[in-house]
């Protein structure tokens, strides 16, 4: 976690001296007849959070904050893993969108998270695959007329029959 | 005397039986809006728009206005029963909510929300009664100076007031100012923060994608990592007696927090560019300030969900005022509504009072029947809501996770959010491990669009001359207490530590 600490505080500290070069792309003083320039609000506060990774850096250094004092590691072997599979699952379903469409990509996720990562039944698994998307389908499509990604052209006769429910 | 024939009129015009029904199901419709992550009572009052025109105006009005209420009260319900904000009034009640919920207690959470919510649209019911073209002209008198300096002090609770690590609140809150300053410079309309060079943060980062990304994504993906998938779910019961009882907890517990959200809630909802959200998050703030136990917030203190919860419907009243006597929209739902009763052939200011009598006292009066409706109707849907928690958590963290993405994108219809809203997951889960909050800087991205321009407009009104938040009657106090608050954590590094009491900072 010590290590954590101190990466996190250098990895900011860099977002917050890029977030300040990129701030002076507009004026970051004050403008005669308009106030301060487009760039001040996010370059000083980018300066402040830079400040204020050197204080966690000192408080990291005085061994002062929790996570400075703590041995543990960042994440164990099974913390690791258990991250890597949803947040795996989490990518792939949102990488799919584009592909099976938005409604698509929840069934595949489903199945995925329900069967493989819950290990729940084969049916508990289907039916909720299948109710959750298309009774999102009915809400967002019908109720809400929010339209979601409907992927790629191989999905458009499923998509038919549905559109010809709702309208 | 006048006032009360009038809103006894205006309220035997809420109840015809059109109308009444109006309120009814404008009521549940909000109610499940709001509940929707995603989706909030600008959504549900943008949609459903074009079918009041099937009515006469003052059923469009009150149809709208109960949705407008419903929503208000459903926000509540996916912060305490999944942790996700069901829209940006009801954030704050995510920091107590949840955690009641997770011990157990969801019910208790959820009435203390219907009755808050209550609390604070009765309250703001009667302000609005007795005083509303009085305090349109106070509101007027809020110029950028003191706007900003009400959003100093919201942020300054933070820091004087957090259990946090403090350069960690600080950076946290300077984080969401940034990223609330991604897109376009909001004066001179040149793209700003284009970080990069990505096109898809031309069109900036919107709050909801923080906040699903952080409490959606972040806070499911820590949750499953301490918990190593053997999440202890909670098994709430819940019978006749037991919300009794709840409600009287509630009352007991809460009041304090009611009370300061109702009336700060009323006043920040007047204000133009406030509204509910900045409402909601000043009351938790100001609540935990003067609570005897502040360190209890975050925790599940009761008053930490009512104070929230009465301010963002006591705010979403309020903020009808200007829009009603001035026609000044104080929130983006009002500025619809606005548009809704330009159409219908009415001019909102001054002469709406006076010309369109039945109208004007009409809606009044259904502010009083929809939030009796919304108490009722959100009180009976509980059992639902409390049966979502007795899901196993292998089923309800995907349906978290479905929630997040196509709430995310229904709100914003953009792919690149969704994978804003996955890095700032994932992000979050790293500095929740490392504990920052994560909070504040929720609190900001809100704050952010509102604080900026009021600072640069009152540098440019004192040519640059920072004391003109000292030197205004009503900026000033403002000003001083949020610098006290900021400056007592130094404070307390100064005074001498008694031994054996060196707590964690």
């Amino acid at each position: 976690m010590r290590n954590g600490e101190i990466g996190a505080a250098g990895v900011l500290a860099l977002f917050s001296l890029y977030l300040m070069w990129k701030s002076t792309e507009l004026p970051i003083g004050f403008v005669e007849g308009r106030g301060p320039g487009g760039g001040a609000w996010p370059f000083w506060l980018s300066a402040i959070m830079l400040l204020c990774c050197g204080m966690i850096a000192l408080n990291w250094w005085r061994r002062t904050s929790p996570p400075s004092q703590s041995d543990e590691p960042f994440l164990d072997g099974h913390g690791w893993r258990m991250v890597a599979l949803v947040g795996g699952s989490l990518i792939g379903f949102i990488a799919l969108i584009d592909v099976v469409s938005m409604y698509g990509a929840i069934a595949v996720f489903l199945v995925v998270y329900l069967r493989f990562l819950g290990r729940h039944s084969w049916a508990l698994t289907l039916v909720l695959a299948l109710a959750m998307p298309i009774g999102f389908f009915f809400f967002f499509e019908g109720a809400m007329r929010i339209t979601m990604p409907s992927g790629m052209s191989f999905t458009d006769p499923v998509f038919d029959i549905l559109y010809d429910i709702i309208y | 005397m006048e006032i009360l024939g009038l809103l006894f009129d205006g309220v035997l015009i809420a109840l015809q039986p059109l109308n009444l029904v109006l309120i009814l199901v404008g009521v549940t419709l909000g109610l499940f809006i709001g509940a929707m992550p995603g989706l909030g009572s600008v959504n549900g009052v943008a949609i459903l728009l074009p079918i009041t025109f099937l009515v006469p105006p003052t059923g469009a009005i009150i149809f709208l206005a109960a949705i407008y209420y419903g929503a208000m009260y459903g926000g509540a319900i996916s912060s305490i029963t999944l942790g996700i904000p069901g829209a940006s009034t009801a954030v704050a009640t995510t920091f107590d909510g949840r955690p009641l919920a997770m011990q157990g207690r969801a019910s208790l959470a959820l009435v203390t929300a219907a009755v808050a919510s209550f609390v604070g649209g009765t309250v703001a019911n009667i302000i609005f009664t007795g005083f509303a073209p009085l305090l349109a002209g106070v509101a007027l008198s809020f110029g950028p100076p003191e706007i900003f300096a009400l959003m100093l002090l919201a942020f300054a609770t933070f820091v004087g007031l957090g259990t946090d690590d403090i350069p960690k609140t600080i950076f946290s809150i300077c984080f969401g100012l940034v990223l609330g300053a991604i897109g376009f410079d909001q004066i001179s309309g040149a793209p700003r923060l284009v970080l990069f060079d990505i096109n898809g943060f031309l069109q900036g980062i919107g709050f909801l994608v923080l906040a699903i990304g952080v409490y959606g994504i972040g806070e499911m993906l820590w949750t499953i990592e301490q918990t190593r998938g053997e999440v202890e779910n909670t098994t709430p019961k819940m019978t006749a007696k037991g919300m009794v009882a709840d409600t009287a907890e509630a009352t007991r517990k809460g009041w304090k927090g009611m009370g300061i959200g109702s009336l700060l809630g009323f006043f920040v909802g007047i204000l133009p560019a406030a509204g509910a959200t900045p409402a909601a998050l000043m009351a938790y703030g100001v609540a935990k300030m003067t609570s005897r136990r502040p360190q209890n917030f975050g925790r599940g203190e009761v008053d930490g969900i009512a104070a929230p919860e009465a301010a963002n419907n006591s705010a979403s009243t309020g903020s009808m005022l200007p829009m009603l006597t001035l026609g000044i929209p104080g929130s983006p739902t009002t500025a619809i509504l606005l548009g809704g009763m330009v159409i219908w052939g009415l001019t909102p200011g001054p002469r709406l009072f006076i010309e369109e009598t039945e109208f004007v006292w009409g809606l009044i009066g259904s502010f009083y029947v929809s939030n009796v409706a919304a108490l009722l109707i959100n009180l009976a849907f509980i059992p639902v809501f409390i049966w979502m928690l007795r899901m196993p958590f292998t089923i309800l963290a995907p349906v978290i996770f479905v929630l997040s993405v196509i709430g995310g994108y229904a709100a914003t219809r953009d792919m690149f959010d969704i994978w804003m809203i996955l890095v700032f997951g994932l992000g979050a889960f790293v500095l929740r491990r490392l504990d920052y909050p994560l909070a504040p800087a929720v609190l900001a991205i809100v704050l952010g669009p509102i604080a900026e321009p009021t600072l640069r407009q009152s540098l440019l009104l004192s040519q640059g001359d920072p004391t003109i938040f000292f030197t205004r009657p009503i900026a000033g106090p403002i000003t001083v207490v949020a610098i006290i608050l900021i400056l007592l954590p130094a404070l307390k590094l100064l005074r001498p530590r008694k031994p054996g009491r060196d707590g964690a900072a």
